[in-house]
């Protein structure tokens, strides 16, 4: 475990997103979400599509406005209410300093209209005054450190790869030498054979340059061989927290359960031994949820007390904690 | 990029041939000819006919005429005594010219500059309004909107001068007709082309950089958004050209559209064919230099420069 002190780098409490959908329907994409993430680890997200970890990353990042709860970094609250503009574009300039992204689809999120080197640059020259000399040196090393080539900053990216896109995506990202980077489902778009050079050389430049990750993905072996804790998502809410290694061996959650139980076992002879745990039906709407456990209905050890109001996140010792009320 | 061009060219050239082979075949297929109307003895009939050429095979007029053009001689009108085709058209183009590039001007600008805004405000009061006055534009034709604007701007208010071309105040209403329906359509082509942009990832990217939303809409919106728009600037300068020939038939300009539509109606075949080569001519060459422009504007159409 990396916890170098115990003031998190990151603190996020009660966080919610609602988007109003019409008079009497609400979204609730994010719904009380509450994490911590220290310095120089890395938290996996996890959960079906639509439980709302994009949508937590991006609250982080402040490219989402929360409906409720706080964000802290290095123990700022990034929401904080601001005097004036000047001071709110000051404040946004220092944390887009410090809080970056790389996004999911590298086809999508680099605009085709514009350079390696205008993609990767622009956020240097957005974060401060700095020579043309001095600029270009930086995106050539940056790109090397992604492993691409100098030759390659005046391309567009429809000539690349989707691999080649994703490392400028990360250079992108890092070019502003940022402490925390949410990385949204970072390979999920790329081919398997593409991911691991990917996953490898995130974790490479964690090690360098000592960055802390809130990794978000669907794809539960990719996460537990990058993160040190993982946090499961369901439904707008988180249904369980621990250390990786923990949760892999003992999850109490019953979806989380049934979520590790869909991970595919190489080995037959293994695979012949394990039960597998079949989840009824489709992930509920977000719309007005009732309120009782967001997994009631598709539990296979649903009972009356789960119906009985939202469980709270209770702590197991360890560090690890659920939100369950029959764990 | 040099062959590209190249290809565009022998392009354009094919083009403009078949137009000038079927449209001269197309004035001959009219009932009449030009001096059916005209109360002459046969014998000036006759000289009349020698004089163009007219006793000569069909083919062979097609030939002499395709050789005539190739220098650039459009021959004479055979209504105007005196006058060559090329003539009439040097003195009447200007008036069109002005006319018509000024309307683009409006209508691209002020076009451009409100489907912008209604994106970026989208579902606001002032969205609205661009919208209706889009609406109203792509709604109402060209004639209606001139005799309207000559009436309230002219005739009720007495602003500006409804006839006529001599001096700026006089441009205003005609540009302004004729520019009004390409307005809406690129407002209406930008409002929606920007919501698309509004939408994609490389934009979060650009808000993730930390970018300013003036910089983002500058940046990276329009400069994806404007692409559509310069698609369609050809086939738009086609129909501002077009439309003036009812625009100056309404604001009474000596411009092209008086003298096509009068050598239509009067079978003067030489000047039927000069306009409409001339016309084809021009139209060719805006979308030529669209097609040039676009690959400019976007990197991936442009031919690889390694």
């Amino acid at each position: 475990m990396k916890r170098t002190n115990d003031t998190p780098l990151l603190a996020v409490e009660g966080l919610s997103k609602y988007f109003r959908m019409s008079r009497t329907d609400v979204l609730k994409a994010v719904d009380g979400v509450s994490f911590e993430v220290f310095k120089g680890e890395t938290v996996g997200l996890v959960g079906e599509s639509g439980c709302g970890k994009s949508t937590t990353g991006r609250c982080i990042v402040r490219l989402h406005e929360p409906s409720a709860g706080s964000v802290r970094f290095d123990g700022e609250d990034v929401y904080a209410p601001v005097r004036s503009r000047a001071e709110a574009r000051a404040r946004s300039r220092r944390l887009c300093k410090d809080m970056q992204m790389v996004f999911q689809n590298p086809y999508s999120s680099l605009n085709p209209r514009m350079t390696v080197k205008d993609i990767v640059g622009e956020g240097l020259s957005l974060a401060g005054r700095m020579g043309e000399r001095e600029r270009d040196e930086r995106i050539t090393e940056l790109l090397r450190t992604v492993g691409l080539g100098a030759d390659h900053v005046s391309r567009f990216p429809h000539e690349f790869s989707g691999g080649q896109r994703q490392r400028i995506g990360i250079a992108r990202a890092l070019s502003v030498d940022p402490r925390f980077i949410v990385c949204d489902e970072p390979i999920s778009a790329l081919d398997v054979s593409i991911q691991a050079q990917v996953i490898n050389m995130l974790k490479r430049l964690q090690a360098e340059r000592g960055l802390t990750y809130l990794f978000i993905a669907h794809d539960l072996s990719v996460v537990k061989y990058v993160s040190d804790r993982v946090i499961v998502m369901y439904l707008g809410t988180v249904v369980e927290q621990s250390e990786s290694v923990e949760l892999y061996r003992h999850p109490l959650h019953p979806y989380t359960r049934a979520l590790f139980s869909a991970i595919p076992e190489a080995d037959p002879r293994i695979a012949k031994g394990r039960e597998r745990i079949l989840l009824k039906g489709e992930i509920p709407s977000p719309i007005n949820p009732k309120d009782e456990c967001r997994f009631a209905d598709r539990c296979p050890m649903a009972q009356a007390v789960c119906r009985s109001g939202r469980p709270p996140l209770r702590d197991m010792g360890g560090g690890h904690s659920v939100a369950c009320f029959l764990a | 990029m040099g062959r590209y061009i190249a290809k565009r060219i022998v392009i354009s050239l094919a083009t403009l041939f078949v137009l000038v082979t079927v449209v001269f075949a197309l004035v001959r297929l009219m009932p009449g000819d030009p001096f059916s109307s005209e109360k002459i003895t046969p014998q000036i009939r006759q000289n009349l006919e020698r004089y163009y050429g007219f006793d000569k095979p069909i083919l062979q007029q097609y030939v002499i005429y395709i050789g005539q053009l190739a220098k650039g001689d459009l021959g004479y009108s055979m209504k105007y005594a005196n006058a060559t085709v090329n003539d009439i058209i040097a003195k009447a183009f200007p008036y069109s010219a002005d006319l018509g590039l000024r309307a683009l001007a409006i209508a691209v600008s002020v076009g451009l500059t409100l489907g912008i805004v209604s994106a970026l405000n989208r579902k606001k009061p002032i969205d609205a309004v661009c919208v209706v006055v889009a609406m109203i534009g792509t709604s109402i034709p060209d004639f209606i909107m001139g005799y309207v604007l000559q009436y309230f701007f002219g005739i009720r208010w007495g602003l500006l001068p409804i006839a006529q071309y001599k001096g700026f105040a006089y441009t205003v209403l005609p540009s302004i007709g004729l520019g009004f329906y390409t307005l809406a359509l690129v407002s209406r082509l930008m409002r929606s082309s920007m919501l698309e942009v509004v939408q994609q990832d490389y934009i979060k990217t650009a808000m993730a950089k930390g970018a300013s939303r003036f910089r983002i809409v500058w940046k990276h919106m329009i400069r994806n958004a404007i692409l559509p728009i310069v698609t369609i600037l050809g086939p738009i300068t086609a129909s501002v050209l077009t439309g003036t020939f009812v625009i100056e038939s309404i604001f009474a300009i000596p411009g092209m559209g008086k003298f096509y539509v009068t050598s239509v109606q009067s079978l003067d075949y030489t000047l039927v064919l000069g306009m409409t080569v001339f016309f084809g001519a021009f139209l060719v060459s805006a979308n030529f230099i669209v097609d040039i422009l676009y690959g400019i504007i976007d990197p991936r159409i442009r031919v690889s420069r390694r």
